[in-house]
């Protein structure tokens, strides 16, 4: 287990649910409207999603912009700071490695 | 008066509340789509929230402080990223859309004066498998469920120092993790003589107190420990954390043999405290002290027409940030401070010493470091390599250090290890990022479409 958004029926600040869809590396994720890319895929079970030089995984780290352990690329532009980054209905993200943009 | 506010957290938006008094123009500019900052993360509009007060601290202050951004002679300019300060035409160079995207507009502000209010990040000590996903900032898990809900594990350690652990702990409860336990490094002799020595200037700060049993409270009800004088020391897990390591360590943070603990975990969230980003004032020329900008009494910085306040200046909270900015925006705009604006930046300021006494950052905690521990995260330097290269007679110094081992050198130019990095070789940290924020080539290459409207 591992990441997860906190239903809507539960949550008491009281949300309007838009749904929204994103693939990621080809599969399908769902989330919804409002969403940072990072959150998605956080809520949606994956911990990471790029590889550093050695190959060891990354995902989020500092959650605000400074550390770039979660870049990806969001409709073929690489490097985009996956929890800066609102998601929108239909983005398509790719996961990356080091060695690809080197 | 022309006067350009950089940040739009508790210090930059008292800036601009007094800078509009004063009688100037102001544009904010804010790298994210919503006011607030850290501090006064909001929930996504999409999110169409009825009841935002319930997660956001501090909500009616922060509704009243916002409306500033709504004055006649305010531009407000969110998903602005402020990636140069030229010296010499003391241009604000700005690329306003999406986060990293590749179509953001160019543009530039020549203000007459310039307030920078770009605030802090956590800092965090590394410890072996501090780089395994599902090992976050404290300030990661507090973004992710105040702004957006998500909780980050199900089963969660919060550990460091300093009073933000709490506010973390309450906000991961309220996005329904379990928090296995809260641990503070310092022992509670240090964080009892650091509070409750001279009471009575805490009293800028009364809110605090009922705050802090607020969270003792949360914590008592789910029965979550909160515990003094320990640490983590180690996460373990092959791809993704699966168990932390933590320990009891004595004052200076050395590790005391035989106390170690091991939870089983599926995220742990970690902070150390805050180190300021000021990326923007080294661009301007501002002088540093300990990698925070140097001001006067008026938040003037070294540098003429430039201005700073709130955690570039000193990590002191939220309110501490906006009575720092109230000062600057008024001096900013021309006008003369009141003496009760500067009374009450000066009790703040008291908060910000408290603070770091009664939360540092014990000296010893490189002995939780071994050999091939990862000190920079983007280009996996370890411990170790940073030890021999700073040993090394023939190449002194730390621009052979940074060339030598890479520590510093990868996606985030060091803004993470940068004072581990310069704390470990016992020298002081230096800013060396004539970029302010990262720019794609094309971008840097495009004629500036034209100047705002």
């Amino acid at each position: 287990m591992s990441g997860w958004l906190l239903p809507r029926d539960r949550d008491p600040v009281g949300r309007t649910d838009r749904p929204i869809r994103i693939t990621v590396d080809g599969e399908p994720v769902t989330g919804i409207a409002g969403q940072s890319v990072a959150g998605m895929l956080l809520a949606a079970g994956w911990t990471s999603w790029r590889t550093t030089r050695s190959g060891a995984p990354r995902g989020v780290f500092c959650g605000i912009g400074a550390c770039f352990d979660c870049l990806l690329t969001v409709n073929d532009v690489p490097d985009v700071r996956a929890c800066r980054r609102p998601a929108a209905d239909g983005d398509e993200i790719r996961t990356q490695s080091r060695e690809e943009n080197a | 008066m022309n006067v350009v506010i950089v940040g739009a957290g508790p210090a930059g938006l008292a800036a601009a509340e007094h800078a509009l008094w004063a009688g100037a123009q102001v544009t904010v500019l804010d790298q994210a789509e919503t006011p607030g900052g850290q501090y006064h993360r909001m929930l996504p509009d999409a999110y169409a929230a009825k009841r935002p007060e319930r997660v956001q601290h501090g909500r009616a202050e922060f509704d009243r402080r916002r409306r500033v951004l709504a004055h006649p002679r305010c531009h407000w300019w969110p998903g602005s990223a402020v990636w140069a300060f030229d010296r010499a035409e003391k241009a604000v160079h700005i690329l306003r859309g999406q986060s990293d995207g590749g179509g953001r507009r160019r543009l530039t502000l020549v203000p007459d004066a310039l307030i920078l209010a770009t605030g802090a990040h956590d800092r965090t000590l590394p410890f072996p498998g501090w780089e395994l996903p599902g090992v976050y900032t404290a300030g990661a898990a507090q973004a992710l469920a105040k702004g957006e809900r998500v909780a980050i594990g199900e089963r969660v350690l919060v550990a460091g120092a300093g009073p933000f652990l709490l506010p973390v702990a309450e906000s991961l409860l309220g996005v329904g993790a379990e928090v296995v336990g809260v641990l503070e490094a310092n022992p509670f002799s240090t964080v009892r003589k650091g509070w409750s020595s001279r009471p009575w200037r805490l009293a800028a700060h009364a809110g605090k107190a009922g705050e802090l049993a607020r969270y003792a409270t949360t914590l008592a009800r789910h029965r979550i420990p909160y515990r003094l004088g320990r640490a983590v020391i180690e996460a373990r897990g092959v791809d993704r954390v699966r168990e932390v390591v933590t320990a009891r360590v004595r004052a200076d943070w050395s590790v005391v043999p035989g106390t170690e603990r091991t939870y089983e975990v599926d995220a742990v969230c970690v902070g150390h405290g805050f180190v300021p980003q000021p990326e923007l004032a080294v661009a301007a020329g501002c002088v540093l002290d300990d990698g925070f900008v140097r001001v006067d009494a008026a938040q003037r910085t070294t540098v003429d027409d430039v201005f700073a306040a709130g955690e570039i200046t000193g990590i002191g909270g939220a309110v501490t940030a906006a009575a720092e900015g109230a000062v600057a925006g008024c001096v900013a705009a021309g006008g003369e401070p009141s003496p009760e604006l500067i009374r009450a930046r000066d009790r703040a300021l008291a908060f910000a010493d408290r603070l770091a006494t009664a939360h540092p950052i014990g000296a010893a905690w490189r002995s939780w470091l071994s050999e091939d521990t990862i000190v920079c995260r983007c280009e996996e330097t370890t411990y170790g390599e940073l030890t021999r290269a700073a040993e090394d007679t023939v190449c002194p110094g730390p621009h052979a250090l940074k060339l030598g081992t890479r520590a510093g050198l990868g996606p985030c130019q060091g803004r993470i290890c940068g004072p581990t990095v310069s704390e470990l070789r016992g020298g002081t940290e230096r800013h060396h990022r004539p970029i302010v924020q990262p720019i794609r080539l094309g971008e840097l290459a495009a004629r500036t479409e034209g100047e705002p409207g």
